[in-house]
């Protein structure tokens, strides 16, 4: 179904987070964006789409205003909105957002750290676009913060606080199919495998809540009403997003899985692990019967590799692209 | 990231510098011409365990480790080690103390990265206390300090979600991250591949608590599994096998972080002279600093074992590169490429300092176990 493509090399090997990888296509340019973490550092490339061009740019979180002061980044992603696309990075420190070529620095949101280390680890994971207005960032203690984002310029406010989640915040999604019918705008998932269903506005409301067994979800997709769930024992669960009926549950890897994603024309889900494998699968809605069902349909082993990131590079799935810990490259597989 | 990294790596590393020096110790247990010279006896062996096991599980040291933080650089941990291995008569030569570090930080590695479930970290240090306390198990009070110490640890990390083990784990992983040491054991064990890195299998049981991949099962709305199907999953796993145990005593079940050396006759590694970048933090003044501050607490909890200056400490070179050292451009081969901020350079002035108080003791022109040990090194 797929076949391998000339790797894009990149200045550091990924470091082994959850979804440690980030992509935009920008068509009018014919480009292609990718961001991968290593540690304190977010290497960028851009690839032009006919393969020639490849430029590469490392962001480094650092609080403006301290010069030398670094930390360790957890996630960077774009968030796509319809004025603007802006490049989050979450960190031990703080959180971070860039316009979206990595140019310039918008905005600064410093954490609260104690004055002494305690044994909670600090820090921010899980980033999410939703609607016209919001992003949407996840903090270790549980709670989620909510920004306030303009059409332009570096006006962007916090607006709410939502403290839902009892335990660090492992991803976060939007719905992404494009719908307005759909009700649930965001879901969010935790340490515990807890997830939160949520509808945006000035104040977020809470839709449900789907609890986790205390089975890490490490990464949340949200697709025409259906939660797509993928946990530290390697499976992925399908929930309908406001009711939390389970539709399907699949044993899909003998490790625990880092990264899904979902390409919303066509449908098809992307899982990687730490067991070597990328699984290609597709979702059909069934709205007669409102179930949602899930197939096999591909496997690619990337010998020797625990991966970390794995994306589709646009929406029919057409293309995707892994990254595994320790290697200093982008993987990319396109349809035969 | 996760701030309770630094007691599991000490037990982990430290339990693998162990392997290694009871290894050595055993291999030089006999001379050739019979005589007593160069020739590390069983109580000279066993004294060595317990001076370092007794420093590294000490209360007091232990007490430093547990106390929630970030987890430092290489640099720091090398020579918290070299002073740990130097708690005993023995004195480690840098070139073996560096060749000790790289093979101790890969064979941690390799743990971290083929543990099957986060939780299992902790097994890997419970094979590593198991065996230290078989080292030392008859000396009743070190036997204790370790015990104690594997309370402390139950106690600390028993309560920790697989979220915040996994945390943990993830932390371990930028620490290890783009080594690529190649160890002759892992080559010849088919553990690690030419290149350098790790063979991740694709069999076996799947880890304790995951189902065998290749089910998918549909379900109504009403909770009731309406169809079931297979898939095609590219591997060969099969199911679990029974949990280890996470007490004080138990069958761990996970073979990671049990001693791979028992059974080597030769030394450990034989280094081919590989590339060895290890890339410092761009950490700031701050950062180091903190470090310092670490180093200080640390070796303020070490008893000094007083060696008197006029040299009677044992000289060991671990691993025979002596005559490869004298015929290799040391300048152009195996070397150690070190990235450093222009900050760093008072940094590394003071932890040189330190390490410094660790160099070679003057050799004893009267002969000691050193001299002889050296020479039969270089008959190898």
């Amino acid at each position: 179904m797929y076949h391998k493509e000339k790797s894009i090399q990149i200045k550091n090997s990924a470091s082994a987070l959850y979804n440690n990888l980030s992509v935009l296509r920008i068509a009018p340019r014919s480009l292609t964006y990718f961001t991968v973490v290593h540690a304190n550092v977010v290497n960028m490339v851009s690839a032009s789409w006919d393969g020639l061009n490849y430029s590469h740019r490392q962001l480094q979180s650092k609080e403006p205003n301290v010069a030398t002061s670094t930390s360790l980044i957890m996630q960077a992603a774009w968030c796509v909105l319809p004025s603007r696309d802006l490049l989050v990075l979450t960190s031990q420190k703080g959180i971070q957002m860039y316009e979206s070529d990595g140019s310039i620095m918008v905005y600064w949101h410093a954490l609260d750290t104690p004055e002494t280390p305690t044994a909670q680890a600090v820090f921010a994971r899980g980033i999410a676009a939703v609607r016209e207005k919001y992003i949407c960032v996840g903090v270790s203690s549980g709670a989620m913060l909510v920004f306030d984002i303009p059409t332009k310029g570096s006006n962007i406010t916090l607006a709410e606080v939502l403290e839902e989640h009892k335990e660090s915040i492992t991803d976060m999604a939007s719905e992404c199919s494009g719908s307005l019918e759909c009700i649930a705008d965001l879901v969010s998932a935790d340490d515990a495998g807890n997830l939160c269903v949520w509808k945006s506005g000035e104040e977020f409301q809470l839709l449900n809540k789907i609890p986790g067994f205390d089975m890490c979800c490490s990464s949340v997709k949200l697709w025409k009403g259906t939660v797509v769930a993928g946990y530290g024992t390697g499976q992925i669960r399908l929930y309908e997003a406001v009711t939390g009926i389970l539709h399907a549950e699949v044993s899909a890897h003998a490790r625990w899985i880092y990264s899904l994603d979902i390409a919303p024309f066509s449908g098809l889900l992307l899982s990687a692990a730490e067991d070597s494998l990328v699984r290609v699968w597709h979702l059909t809605q069934t709205p007669e019967t409102n179930s949602v069902e899930i197939a096999h349909m591909y496997n690619e082993c990337v010998t020797d590799t625990q991966i970390c990131g794995a994306k589709f590079c646009d929406g029919d799935g057409y293309a995707f692209a892994v990254t595994g810990y320790d290697l200093s490259e982008i993987i990319r597989y396109t349809q035969t | 990231m996760s701030m309770r990294t630094l007691p599991l790596v000490f037990i982990n590393l430290g339990g693998e510098m162990l392997y290694i020096l009871d290894q050595r110790l055993r291999a030089h247990n006999t001379s050739e011409d019979n005589s007593d010279k160069g020739v590390w006896s069983e109580n000279d062996r066993k004294r060595v365990m317990n001076d370092i096991v007794g420093t590294m599980f000490s209360k007091a040291f232990m007490d430093e480790l547990l106390k929630p933080q970030q987890l430092y650089s290489h640099r720091t941990l090398k020579t918290v080690l070299t002073r740990l291995a130097h708690a005993s008569i023995m004195r480690l030569n840098p070139a073996s103390m560096d060749r000790l570090y790289e093979l101790m930080v890969m064979a941690f590695k390799h743990q971290v990265l083929l543990c099957p479930r986060p939780k299992d970290l902790l097994l890997i240090s419970y094979n590593h206390l198991d065996t230290v306390r078989e080292f030392v198990k008859d000396t009743p009070a070190a036997v204790n300090q370790v015990d104690e110490t594997h309370r402390r640890i139950i106690e600390t990390y028993g309560l920790l979600s697989e979220g915040e083990l996994q945390l943990l784990r993830q932390t371990l992983l930028i620490f290890f991250q783009d080594m690529h040491v190649r160890v002759s054991l892992f080559l010849k064990d088919k553990v690690q591949n030419p290149n350098g890195r790790f063979a991740l299998p694709a069999s076996g049981p799947v880890p304790h608590g995951i189902e065998v991949p290749g089910l998918i099962r549909m379900f109504n709305s009403k909770g009731r599994e309406v169809k079931r199907c297979e898939f095609p999953t590219g591997g060969s796993y099969s199911s679990s096998i029974r949990q280890g145990s996470f007490e004080l005593h138990g069958d761990r079940v996970v073979r990671l972080g049990r001693n791979m050396y028992v059974l080597c006759a030769a030394p450990p590694a034989q280094f081919n002279t590989s590339l060895l970048f290890m890339s410092l933090d761009d950490s700031p003044n701050l950062l180091a600093k903190e470090e310092l501050n670490l180093l200080a607490r640390l070796m303020g909890c070490m008893k000094v074992e007083n060696v008197q200056r006029s040299g009677t400490g044992f000289r060991i070179n671990l691993f025979s590169t002596d005559k490869e050292e004298e015929e290799t451009d040391f300048n152009q081969s195996s070397f150690l490429f070190v990235f450093g901020s222009a900050q760093d350079v008072q940094a590394s002035t003071e932890l040189a300092r330190i390490a410094g108080e660790f160099a070679d003791l003057p050799e004893n022109p009267s002969g000691s176990k050193g001299d002889d040990l050296l020479a039969m090194m270089d008959d190898l």
